[in-house]
């Protein structure tokens, strides 16, 4: 075979391919489980990588098809690798590369028996996310989906034998199905009747429903999705199920596996579904503010370091699927360009957050390893103890906080742009839903940037609260090298927009047929108008930060002696100083908890002044679930105990059931 | 572009705006300090007692906690680089500044908000029962005020189609003798968030050493010498920038057009004058009003959002 003539889509499927077989090796050697870490995780890591340079390489390329004779008799299975895909692939790649250097080091104290089924799962679910990005008919596409929420399921529930985990892996399925069967009618509903040829996404592409049937399986696959990606109200899996999984499976489920959903709804929308409706857009748009407000909300009250950071997950969705919902409206009305710009954002701030989403998550991870607890208030002082995880965790911190020259201001940057030249939409409606939005929007960024302050300023920053921080130890190699990858993303990613732009451009250009040509004039400058309206230059901007603050630093050292004494924290000089004297996490949040009061459902129990034995208990609670999700149980109980009176588990009744239907059908046929 | 004549001489101009705000953001709270006095009919340490305060602390000899990182020592540059490069890139005398290519509106507030991460953090640091009350209070002060300060931004955005900064100074100082009713709503938001962002009575004191009313002095509690005073001057930088954000969208009358370097003069002189009268009311406003309670602040900064909000509206739904 010649070199030349090897696809994109080939060297993919290859790599898929080796993914499931390392997750076979793991498995066959579990008795070896220092081979395991050290040599199938990092392999994994670099056909992860692989897997993200393919995707690289086949963006600009035209899309590339493979068919496979397995599967379905009359349906084979059909791969495809077009620049949305590649793109994901990217996204893919570049994270879990990452997780699993991290990963390498983070799982050596596991026992074999454990490890071996751990990287069997952890393996497929890389490769069955791959799969998904491929999937170029509905059979395939649901048989990735479901092997990726299966081997995640399996991955939450690692600890089984905590009772909470298994309840938390419970729900997580449980939501995912529901999801799942949504998708599946979705696509039903999109082949239309027309035999099992018409499930290939080549005949949807071609097929043209009618708005009807479109809104149909707009609603059912939007449902689907955001099942998966935790878009309001299928959001209560989150924060059960992240912090139950070990940390890089957080790190992946959150940074890379709700992208999955994302992708679909974009996949869904703008490539397999012809037809238009208006108010898709606006349903997106007001869905994802729901969501973005919300999830920001509750992740400020949380005390527990990765339910935090499952709500932040639930906030960053919210965006996605407001960048989403832009699009679909400027799309519909036919102003490509915007759509092409909003696009964009939302492309870039998916690629982002899996950046410093899944940095975060494993940097928990690192802090659960030295400190045994998940619990904020358990912490505090680490950057003493940990100073490479406290130093790589701040770049993931600024981040997510939307703050330059780093990664996610470019994104926030990009959205705001989007809304700001939004106005002369032909639907005064949706022109007034507009400056609304743009507001929500910059509230959720200025309360993410107060949840950040919080979760970083209560690990590890302060005294330590327990004598156990005493002895935490930092992250080995294999896990700074890990985190060292992500965090040089979100730098990389804040610096070069230009050039991110400009790959993102081709995906815009395969599903909008426009693109932002003018973005990329010159590479310094971001602007995706034109340089009169706005421009971004990270590069200049970091240069007169960095370059400001050398010269001050100079001078003062130059102008100035360096004197310097330590001594103990003046504090007003106030005398007697101990570690609880501190915010714990509660206290951090108490403000938001307080403004935002009616939203949460707020137990607490408050000690009196005289307690010798102080306990307190506070805990905030999502409405959502007593509104929706218990009277949605009841309902469920109450229904199935009527299709138990049919069923009563004696013989002689089944008998006459049968008996009965014959007749009916003698009389009837 | 190298070439040009008027790409140097921008550069220069640049530069000397650079250094020259720097130089002049004491003398703006020194001014207000002393108009402050004069109302409360005292004698006043005058204008130039902040650069007194900052040669003292510079030559003073730093203590430093036991337990501070290098957060803590990184901070104080951090935020004076920032708030330093925020007041270089406001057009005031002249729209002619390159660097603001660099950065919007936009990234302008995201400038702040970079300041205001680290010096909470750097609150924490120390782990003291002020330190982290400080931070949280700032926190919580300003995750109503910076989306206030976006909104009244984007609004002027919105009127001259541009998120530049020389683009929007621009276009609403050569469309005079028009009033925008949206512009009327985002100047009342701008002036409360200018009062919350920089420490000012009601929202703050920046007097008061009374531990239970601080939020900005408890944050730098533990600073001391040249971080303190390097604290102190980026906050001198902050109000100027903040004024200058004023100025430059309500009142940007008098600014020297794009290449007219024969206005500057005259340009010094306009703004010379606002930045006296801005100052004169700021202190004026302070007088009169009484400090809240903390959990009022919300209140009156949530005030300060939805006038924003509204002013972006009625540019919507007025196209004014």
């Amino acid at each position: 075979m010649n070199v030349a003539s090897v696809l994109p889509i080939d060297v993919a499927g290859a790599m898929i391919a080796v993914l499931a077989g390392l997750g076979l090796l793991g498995l066959l050697l579990q008795r070896n489980p220092r081979f395991i870490v050290s040599v199938v995780f990092p392999l994994g890591a670099f056909s992860a990588l692989i897997l993200a340079l393919t995707g690289l390489w086949s963006l600009g390329e035209t899309p590339t098809i493979a068919v496979l004779p397995l599967g379905l008799p009359d349906l084979p299975i059909h791969l495809r690798l077009d620049p949305l895909s590649a793109f994901f692939l990217v996204l893919l790649g570049c994270a879990s590369f990452g997780v699993s250097l991290f990963g390498a080091g983070y799982f050596k104290m596991m026992p074999g028996s454990v490890l071996g089924l751990l990287c069997l799962e952890y393996h497929l679910f890389l490769a069955s996310m791959a799969m998904v990005l491929l999937a170029d008919d509905a059979y395939v596409f649901m048989l990735a989906w479901e092997t990726m929420a299966l081997s995640s399921y399996f991955l939450v529930t690692t600890d089984h034998a905590i009772p909470e985990i298994r309840r938390a892996g419970y729900l997580y399925l449980l939501i995912a199905h529901v999801g799942a069967i949504a998708i599946l009618l979705g696509f039903g509903v999109m082949q239309g009747g027309q035999g099992i040829g018409a499930y290939t996404f080549d005949a949807m592409r071609a097929a043209h429903p009618s708005s009807f049937w479109a809104s149909a399986t707009f609603l059912l696959t939007l449902f689907g999705f955001g099942a998966k990606a935790g878009v309001l109200p299928m959001h209560v899996w989150l924060p059960e199920a992240h912090p139950a999984a070990p940390s890089p499976v957080s790190a992946l489920m959150s940074g890379v596996m709700l992208k999955m959903a994302i992708y679909g709804i974009l996949r869904v929308s703008f490539d397999l579904l012809n037809t238009q409706v208006w108010w898709w857009g606006v349903l997106a748009l007001t869905l994802g503010l729901i969501t973005a407000i919300f999830g920001v909300m509750f992740a400020a009250v949380q005390g527990d370091m990765k339910r935090l950071l499952a709500y932040s997950s639930i906030e960053n969705i919210g965006l996605l699927l407001v960048g989403i919902g832009l699009t679909l409206i400027f799309h519909f009305y036919g102003k490509d360009a915007l759509a092409a710009l909003s696009l964009t954002a939302t492309l870039y701030h998916s690629l982002n957050h899996a950046c410093f989403k899944s940095l975060l998550f494993v940097g928990t991870g690192s802090i659960l390893h030295a400190t045994g607890a998940r619990n904020m208030g358990r912490m505090g002082g680490l950057i003493h103890r940990m100073p490479w995880v406290a130093a790589l965790m701040l770049v993931g911190v600024l981040a997510i906080s939307g703050l330059p020259p780093l990664n996610g201001f470019v994104s926030e940057w990009l959205l705001l742009q989007a809304f700001l030249l939004s106005p002369g939409l032909p639907n005064s409606y949706i022109n007034m839903l507009v400056p609304v939005a743009a507001a929500v929007i910059a509230l959720s960024a200025a309360l993410a940037a107060y949840v950040m302050v919080k979760f970083y300023g209560v690990i590890f920053l302060g005294q330590p609260r327990e004598k156990i921080l005493e002895q935490a130890q930092d992250a080995d190699y294999w896990e700074r090298a890990g985190m060292a990858w992500l965090a040089l993303l979100c730098v990389v990613l804040g610096l070069i927009p230009v050039v991110v732009v400009r790959f993102l451009d081709q995906v815009s250009l395969s599903l909008l047929g426009a693109g932002l040509g003018n973005a990329a004039a010159d590479w310094m400058f971001l602007a995706p108008v034109d340089t009169e309206r706005a421009s971004y230059s990270p590069v200049y901007f970091f240069l007169a930060v960095a370059g400001v603050m050398l010269l001050t630093i100079l001078l003062v050292r130059r102008l100035y002696h360096g004197r310097l004494r330590r001594s103990s924290p003046w504090d007003c000089g106030f005398p007697a100083q101990t570690a609880r004297m501190q915010d714990t996490a509660e206290g951090f949040g108490q403000p938001i908890r307080r403004i935002f009061e009616p939203f949460f459902k707020i137990e607490s129990e408050l000690p009196g002044p005289f307690d010798a034995h102080p306990k307190y208990h506070g805990r905030s609670e999502d409405r959502l679930w007593y509104l929706l999700y218990l009277p949605l149980k009841q309902l469920t109980e109450r229904l199935s105990a009527c299709v138990s009176l049919l069923q009563q588990g004696r013989i002689h009744l089944y008998l006459t059931y049968t008996f009965v239907t014959l007749i009916v059908l003698l009389i009837f046929v | 572009m190298i070439n040009n004549p008027h790409f140097i001489l921008a550069i220069l101009f640049q530069l000397t705006q650079l250094l020259l705000v720097v130089l002049a953001a004491p003398l703006l709270t020194g001014w207000v300090n002393q108009c402050q006095a004069w109302l409360q009919n005292r004698s006043g340490a005058g204008v130039l007692q902040p650069y007194r305060v900052l040669h003292k602390l510079f030559h003073k000899d730093m203590v430093l906690a036991h337990n501070a990182s290098w957060l803590f020592r990184l901070t104080p540059y951090v935020v004076f680089a920032c708030m330093w490069l925020a007041a270089a890139i406001i057009p005031i005398i002249a729209v002619d500044l390159p660097f603001s290519g660099a950065a919007d509106v936009i990234a302008l507030v995201g400038v702040f908000a970079l300041a205001r991460m680290f010096i909470s953090l750097a609150a924490m640091d120390v782990g003291t029962a002020f330190g982290s009350m400080g931070a949280r209070r700032e926190m919580l002060v300003s995750f109503l005020a910076e989306p206030a300060l976006l909104m009244v931004l984007f609004t002027a955005s919105m009127i001259s189609h541009s998120t530049q900064l020389p683009g929007i100074v621009d276009a609403l100082a050569h469309h005079q003798f028009v009033l925008y009713p949206s512009m009327g709503f985002a100047a009342l938001a701008f002036g409360i968030v200018l009062l919350a962002e920089n420490a000012r009575i009601p929202v703050d004191n920046p007097g008061t050493h009374l531990e239970l009313t601080m939020i900005h002095e408890a944050m730098i509690l533990e600073y001391s010498a040249r971080h303190l005073a390097l604290i102190e001057w980026g906050s001198s930088l902050k109000l100027f920038a903040y004024i200058s954000i004023g100025i430059a969208l309500f009142i940007p009358h008098g600014i020297a057009e794009m290449g007219n370097w024969a206005g500057l003069p005259q340009a010094v002189g306009f703004l010379v004058v606002k930045m006296l009268l801005a100052g004169a009311a700021l202190s004026l406003l302070e007088i009169v009003t009484a400090k809240m309670r903390i959990f009022r602040a919300p209140e009156f900064l949530g005030t300060a959002f939805l006038l924003a909000v509204l002013g972006l509206l009625i540019h919507f739904l007025l196209g004014a």
